[in-house]
């Protein structure tokens, strides 16, 4: 057992350096000097000030803004300090609720539109952080948007189709709208 | 092969069948349940019920009193059945010991001061005996005890051992001396040193070991029973937690009643692997009985399990492979000599040689050349015997020195004497062993006369079995004296896989060793004293019961028929033996699945009706279908006790075609079977407006 | 499923047995000492370990020698985290100021994390500082999984042992610092470097800032209805730590929501690679146990029977999921599959994942012990969440952990072997050594683990007041119950993952599911051990036709057979409280519309 005694704690500092520190700072310093925006958070800077992150979403609820996915995130949604889904089970009476809240909610702001709503846009995502909307979610928005801020519809579509991603290697994940950046956008279509 | 003569008992003997029903009752004791730990957990689960049916009864029942009755009945059946099982593979066992005890009734031994023919007779009871008393066993006389002929020669009736009517020769000297004791001397007489002490005799033996009473679990007995008792406790745990979970769902979704104490008892019981665990000691003991039909006394349950891994099987030429004895085929003269004159040498050097062999050669000669035998004394001719020196035998009269033997034994012989060995009589020679037969060399004083073409001949069917033997993956090994040419031929002949040449105890001991060393299992037969280390060195030994008394000591199962192909029914014996084990628990784990189905949605009805989805056999009611389950659990041990002690069929193919087979057949069939049988006692319940 | 739901996972399946095998060679020559394009760097760093711990590397251990040694190492590790947990207040590279952690949680935590289990009781932006995540974390993520794949290894050196007379008398199984050691430095930390750097390259953060405010484009309210005109964006070293975590089956994220956060993993290529790392070296094991054994076709089997199950357990998982809820569906809600959305249950899950992504990353994490979660368990589909649960309660041995999939896996060949062999009729044996009693006992003890842990842990759970007080998705009852089970489940098998509403930063459960790890990881690596002494003092019984081949479709069969059989009937009646009847709920209110 003594014999075992020194390795023990001796391998254990010894990694500790080599895995704990020396390795965390090598990729720091590859990261920083290679990819200075994406370690630093891929922040969107306006004006000097970090108005946000390409890869963090926002909350919007007002009619001109294209709205993301629901956020679980507390006290406050898109709180980015305290990333949490809201973990309802499937069948959880609180989960149908706040999935009608949404639907009611995007009723209230578009009354004529009858077309299906897509489901991501009135399910909460699961960081409560999630950036995207499909390009469904985004349709069924454009003609809200456009008219709220009197801008022809296919100028918005046009928007929209400029902030759409197509999946990674034109395989890997799913097409997908940045809210933030569409908002971004439109604020600054608007403003001409 | 042996004609097995009157042990094959049927299945179901009436006298074993009463016996097992009494016995069944009397393994209730709990000493007796808890050497198994799988059918302990159902006793408990009896007496269990059984107190809350008293409790029922007495209107403090946590279900209907109806409902835990059955069950608990029901529990007990199980444990009944078990019993019964158990008892019947002993019945068997015991049958045996009773008719071999009629042969160790107290015998009058006729003790003799010093051993030999007229010494003074002392009449004691045979109990007295001790290791080394002389005794005289004359016609009609039984042989007191174990013991080995020193003088006389007698034939004896051995059938209260072997079952094998006709009588055989014990003489003194060689391989044939060994007595034993409760076997009857019918002509003659003999004078026998006695070898053991009373109750350690081989009959004593034999009927500990067919009554089972020294039986120990063998090694993978032990390995399955922890098994066993893992899946056991595995079970206990998913059954006892299930109560927390029903008491759980009972307060969160507000409504029902927790599962009862008897629902998971009964639960517990039809999951824990019960027809194996019921089945698994009466395997066991079956398949000792099995060799004990196959009149093979096997010294422990280890040695059978041993058999079913054997990987090499030795087996003696002589006796095994080809028939006991070489027949002489022909006469090849050499250049210059007459054929007739060959023959009639060739006749005059094996009139005093009493070996098959030299028999076969006076006949030969008589037949074909019409030469009669003489009577070597009138010739007054003087015979020379076969030693292990000269390794030839013959004859010298008028003058002339006529020898046989080997062919480098005789060409030593003529050159000595100053004449050549030719080199057609050499081409004869290494032809005739080429063939795989034996090339017996002639010559009269420095002539070389000619060549005696003795040939071996190879059983019939042997060829087949070997073939079965490969594919069973068992590699067999021919062990013969004869020169490697002459081996070569006869192995090819009856398609063993190798063979060992000019094979003497030595080399035999190192081969075995060899293939230990491999990691391979080797069994042998053998009876000769000069074969003993060799059994003992061997896995699984199988010692002729003709054969010395060391030979039997040193083996762990003894022959009675004194067979040696009987080896490879062994094997057959021992890989049955854990197939059935093998199928049993399969099919026992299987039939889980019904089960489950069975009782899940009957068990939480009440707390979550929807889980009646679940409930695809269509069982009537809650309680029907938990008692179906029971009573199918039951019955099945009762059904599948022919399986166990008849074992699973053996065919000899590869393992991956057998365990294919026996997947579907006891793994497939273990799933489906269950859902078939409970739903018909569901539908019997009902019709009987039990459920 | 779309067409490109079936390319993506066709692609992964073959991208990952494409890379099992270079991998696996490569472990194979690291494992035996042969020489490595890696020693130039790694080997100076490896001889300097070595001579400063006072370690001879040509020392064979036997069985116990290296389970102590193992135990120790493990122990201190435990201590080490969870100190580091009480002290760093007073700790620099705390930006945050974050204070000690409480000591049941940092209990949990250290457990969690030198078991290679990474349950996450706390969530990390709030609660650890940047030192504890380096120091503690990081460090538990490469030890840890080293840890798992030297027990694998000397398991492997014990099947092909030649007997004791050959080696000098010892059954030795290696030296636990030698495998330790080059398992860090040759395979985990140049694996995890790669890996780190392409991840920041797709927007994982790197770096030692303190976090970040940012304005908010359109301001919000909170739940006092004060405004809110800011977020605070989290950072730290996280890609270095994401990297291993994926790669070691640890799972611990930095962040609460673990690879669901966008900083955590930013794309759907970054999405591929952790996935794809989740399963990479547990899959390369089985070609280096197959290379080690001199017969690679071993290897392969067991490879096969781990794809195989887990492909099947992931189509139905994926199917469930696409189906989405169907109480949704008359609010006038789409959840059907097109080229402008994944459709399905989408709750719990991110828009870049979509469903397959999510569905795959899930199926995968829960099979590996891995448990990092890039979507919310506890919202999938009864039956979504039933294969989750079940992939773990296979005992984590298809893939499973690093090291412990496969040591897990050979314990379930070795019992698959012996019923087998019983059924052929010969004394089992695998790769030519006999299984018997002792090896027998082990396996038994090693299968008890699972029901011990997790049934018996739930049952305490949904017993006590403790249990039930944090339970979330009280309605419908069979959710609440899934959330213990999933929990206990998780920890008694070391994968991690979670229905995360459970509330399990709690005294009882801190310690409950500590407990719960510590059994589950060392009361299946110990007797692991057990049985590679044992297995290395026997002699190679050659094969024959008798033999019964271990490497065929047939084995195959049977060996998943067992698995699946064990996992059944072990857990049957509790997912019936649980999954199954919530299925059967759903289904009656479908039916009920």
């Amino acid at each position: 057992m003594r014999s075992q005694l020194r390795p023990a704690l001796a391998s254990l500092a010894l990694l500790t350096v080599l895995t704990g520190l020396v390795y965390p700072l090598i990729v720091t310093g590859i990261a920083q000097i290679v990819f200075p925006q994406q370690a630093q958070g891929s922040l969107i800077v306006k004006d000097g000030k970090a108005i946000g992150s390409e890869l963090i979403g926002q909350s919007f609820d007002d009619p001109q803004y294209f709205w993301g996915r629901l956020s679980a995130t507390e006290p406050f949604p898109y709180n980015a300090a305290a990333s949490s889904g809201s973990n309802y089970g499937p069948l959880n009476p609180a989960l149908l609720e706040m999935v009608q809240g949404r639907v009611a909610a995007l009723k209230a702001a578009d009354p004529d539109n009858t077309q299906p709503i897509p489901v991501d846009l009135v399910t909460a995502s699961g960081s409560g952080l999630d950036p995207h909307i499909s390009p469904a979610a985004a349709e069924y928005q454009v003609a809200r948007v456009a008219r709220r801020r009197g801008l022809d519809v296919s100028t918005v579509r046009q928007l929209v189709a400029q902030h759409t991603e197509g999946r990674d290697l034109a395989v890997l994940g799913e097409p997908r709208v940045n809210v933030l950046e569409l908002n971004l956008a439109l604020d600054a279509t608007a403003s001409k | 092969m042996t004609i097995h003569t009157h042990k094959a008992r049927s299945l179901f003997d009436l006298p074993i069948l009463k016996r097992a029903l009494i016995d069944s009752l009397k393994k209730l004791k709990p000493r007796n349940q808890v050497r198994n730990p799988v059918m302990f957990v159902v006793f408990v689960g009896s007496i269990l019920t059984t107190g809350l049916f008293i409790q029922a009864l007495l209107g403090q029942g946590e279900a209907p009193t109806g409902f835990i009755g059955a069950v608990s009945l029901w529990l007990w059946f199980t444990v009944l059945f078990a019993n019964f099982a158990e008892a019947m593979a002993e019945g068997r066992g015991k049958a045996q010991a009773d008719s071999l005890r009629k042969a160790r009734r107290d015998i009058h031994a006729k003790k003799l001061a010093e051993p030999r023919p007229g010494a003074k007779v002392e009449p004691v009871s045979a109990s007295t005996l001790r290791k080394g008393d002389m005794v005289l066993v004359e016609a009609g006389d039984f042989i007191p005890m174990d013991g080995e002929a020193v003088e006389g020669v007698a034939s004896v009736d051995e059938s209260a051992i072997t079952g094998e009517s006709a009588p055989v020769i014990r003489e003194s000297g060689g391989d044939r001396s060994a007595v034993t004791g409760g076997t009857r001397v019918l002509s003659d007489w003999l004078i026998v040193r006695i070898t053991s002490n009373p109750g350690e005799t081989f009959l004593d033996r034999m009927i500990s070991m067919v009554e089972g009473a020294k039986r120990q679990k063998t090694p993978n007995e032990i390995a399955l029973n922890i098994l066993l008792a893992a899946m056991t406790i595995i079970f206990l745990l998913a059954t006892v937690t299930l109560l927390p979970f029903s008491i759980y769902s009972v307060n969160a979704a507000g409504q029902g009643t927790p599962v009862t104490v008897t629902v998971l008892v009964a639960l517990l019981v039809c999951l824990i692997p019960t027809t194996i665990g019921g089945l698994l000691s009466a395997i066991g003991i079956a398949g000792m009985d099995r060799m004990i039909q196959a009149n093979v006394i096997a010294m422990s349950g280890r040695a059978v399990e041993a058999a079913g891994d054997v990987d090499v099987l030795l087996l003696d030429k002589t006796g095994t492979i080809t028939l006991g004895n070489r027949q002489a085929t022909a006469f090849l003269p050499a250049d210059g000599v007459r054929v007739e004159d060959l023959a009639d040498a060739a006749q005059l050097a094996s009139l005093s040689d009493e070996t098959p062999e030299g028999r076969s050669i006076v006949v030969l000669a008589k037949e074909q050349y019409n030469l009669r035998g003489r009577d070597i004394h009138l010739l007054g001719a003087n015979f020379v015997p076969f030693t292990a020196q000269t390794r030839m035998s013959g004859v010298n009269f008028d003058g002339r020195q006529i020898r046989k033997g080997a062919a480098d034994a005789i060409e030593k012989y003529v050159s000595d004497r100053g004449g050549i060995f030719p080199a057609t009589v050499r081409a004869a020679v290494d032809n005739i062993a080429k063939e795989g037969a034996t090339p017996l060399v002639v010559a009269d004083g420095q002539k070389t006369l000619g060549v005696i073409h003795l040939k071996d001949i190879v059983k019939g069917g042997i060829k087949e079995r070997f073939a079965e033997l490969r594919r069973m993956g068992i590699k067999t090994v021919m062990i013969t004296g004869d020169n490697p040419l002459t081996a070569a031929a006869i192995a090819a002949e009856a398609g063993v896989d190798d063979f060992l040449a000019q094979a003497t105890p030595e080399t035999k001991l190192k081969l075995i060793r060899e293939q230990q060393t491999g990691g391979r299992l080797v069994a042998m037969t053998g009876d000769g004293t000069n074969d003993a280390p060799a059994l003992a060195q061997a896995d699984v030994a199988m010692a002729m019961n003709t054969g010395t008394q060391a030979a039997k000591e040193a083996g762990n199962m003894v022959d009675l028929d004194s067979n040696p192909t009987k080896l490879i029914e062994v094997v057959e014996i021992g890989k049955q033996l854990l197939m059935t084990r093998g199928a049993l628990t399969t099919f026992s784990i299987a039939n889980d699945v019904a089960k489950y189905f069975a009782i899940i949605p009957a068990a939480f009805a009440t707390t979550y009706p929807v889980l009646n989805k679940l409930n695809i056999m269509g069982l009537a009611t809650p309680q029907s279908a938990i008692l179906s389950a029971v009573i199918f659990n039951a019955l099945i041990i009762v059904a599948l006790i022919p399986l166990a002690l008849r074992g699973v069929r053996y065919r000899p193919v590869g393992a991956a075609q057998v365990l294919r087979d026996n997947l579907l057949i006891y793994g497939l069939g273990g799933l489906i079977a269950p859902f078939l049988g409970i739903k018909l006692i569901d539908m019997i319940l009902v019709a009987l407006k039990l459920s | 499923m779309t067409l490109n739901g079936w390319l993506q996972l066709i692609l992964y399946f073959v991208v990952l047995i494409a890379l099992a095998k270079p991998l696996g060679a490569f472990m194979a020559r690291v494992y035996e000492g042969q020489s490595t394009r890696l020693d130039r760097i790694s080997g100076p760093l490896e001889r300097l370990i070595y001579r400063l711990s006072g370690v001879n590397p040509q020392a064979e251990m036997n069985w116990k020698t290296y389970a102590l040694a193992l135990l120790l190492f493990n122990l201190f590790g435990l201590i080490a985290v969870y100190l580091l947990q009480r002290l760093q207040g007073a700790l620099p590279l705390n930006p945050q100021g974050l204070g000690a952690v409480s000591p049941d949680s940092s209990f949990n935590t250290a457990v969690s994390f030198t078991s290679n289990t990474n349950w996450q009781g706390y969530a990390g932006e709030t609660t650890m500082s940047y030192l504890t995540q380096m120091l503690g974390m990081t460090v538990q993520n490469f030890v840890s999984a080293a840890t798992g794949m030297a027990i694998v290894v000397a398991l492997i050196r014990g099947l092909r042992a030649a007997p004791p007379l050959a080696t000098g008398g010892i059954e030795g199984v290696g030296n636990f610092w030698v495998d330790l050691t080059r398992t860090t430095l040759y395979i985990l930390l140049p694996l995890a470097l790669i890996l780190a750097v392409v991840l920041v390259s797709q927007g994982v953060v790197q770096n030692f800032n303190s976090y970040q405010t940012v304005l908010l484009l359109q301001a919000t309210v909170d739940g006092n209805g004060n405004a809110v005109t800011q977020q605070v964006l989290p950072m730290g070293p996280a890609a270095s730590q994401i990297a291993i975590k994926q790669l070691g089956t640890n799972g611990g994220g930095f962040f609460n929501v673990n690879s669901a956060h966008p900083f955590e993993n930013a794309t759907p290529l970054s999405n591929f690679l952790e996935m794809l790392s989740i399963l990479l070296i547990p899959a390369a094991l089985c070609y280096t146990f197959g290379k080690m054994v001199k017969d690679t076709r071993q290897g392969w089997a067991l490879l096969t029977a781990m794809t195989v199950v887990f492909a099947v357990m992931t189509l139905i998982a994926v199917g469930a999921e696409q189906n989405g809820n169907p109480a949704f569906t008359p609010m006038g809600v789409d959840q059907t599959a097109s080229e402008l959305q994944s459709g399905g249950n989408m709750e719990g899950k991110e828009v870049r994942n979509g469903i397959v992504n999510s569905v795959l990353w899930a199926s995968a994490t829960t099979v590996a012990s891995n448990g990092s979660v890039n979507s919310m368990h506890d919202s999938y589909t009864p039956i979504g969440g039933f294969v989750l649960l079940f992939n773990i309660q296979m005992g984590e041995v298809i893939f499973g952990g690093v090291g412990s999939g496969l040591y897990g896996m050979l314990i379930f060949a070795i019992i698959a072997v012996f019923i087998a062999g019983l059924m052929v009729g010969r004394t089992p044996e695998y790769l030519g050594k006999k299984i018997e009693a002792f090896e027998m006992k082990m396996a038994s003890i090693g299968i008890l683990v699972m029901p011990l842990t997790v049934l018996v842990g739930t049952a305490i759970g949904v017993l006590t007041t403790g249990g039930l007080a944090t339970i979330y998705n009280t309605t419908p009852a069979p959710h609440g119950f899934s959330e213990v089970l999933y929990a206990f489940t998780s920890a008694g098998n070391n994968n991690g993952s979670a229905f995360a509403g459970l509330g399990a930063n709690t005294l009882f459960y801190n310690t409950a599911l500590g407990v719960a790890m510590l059994i589950g990881r060392y009361w299946i690596a110990i007797p692991a051990l057990a049985i590679a002494g044992s297995l290395a003092g026997k002699k190679i019984v050659p094969a024959g036709p008798g033999t019964l081949p271990t490497h065929t479709p047939l084995f195959i069969v049977m060996l998943i057979g067992v698995v699946l059989l064990v996992g059944v009937l072990t857990f049957i009646p509790a997912l019936a409280l649980g999954p199954f009847v919530e299925q059967l709920m759903m289904m009656g209110q479908q039916a009920g519309q």
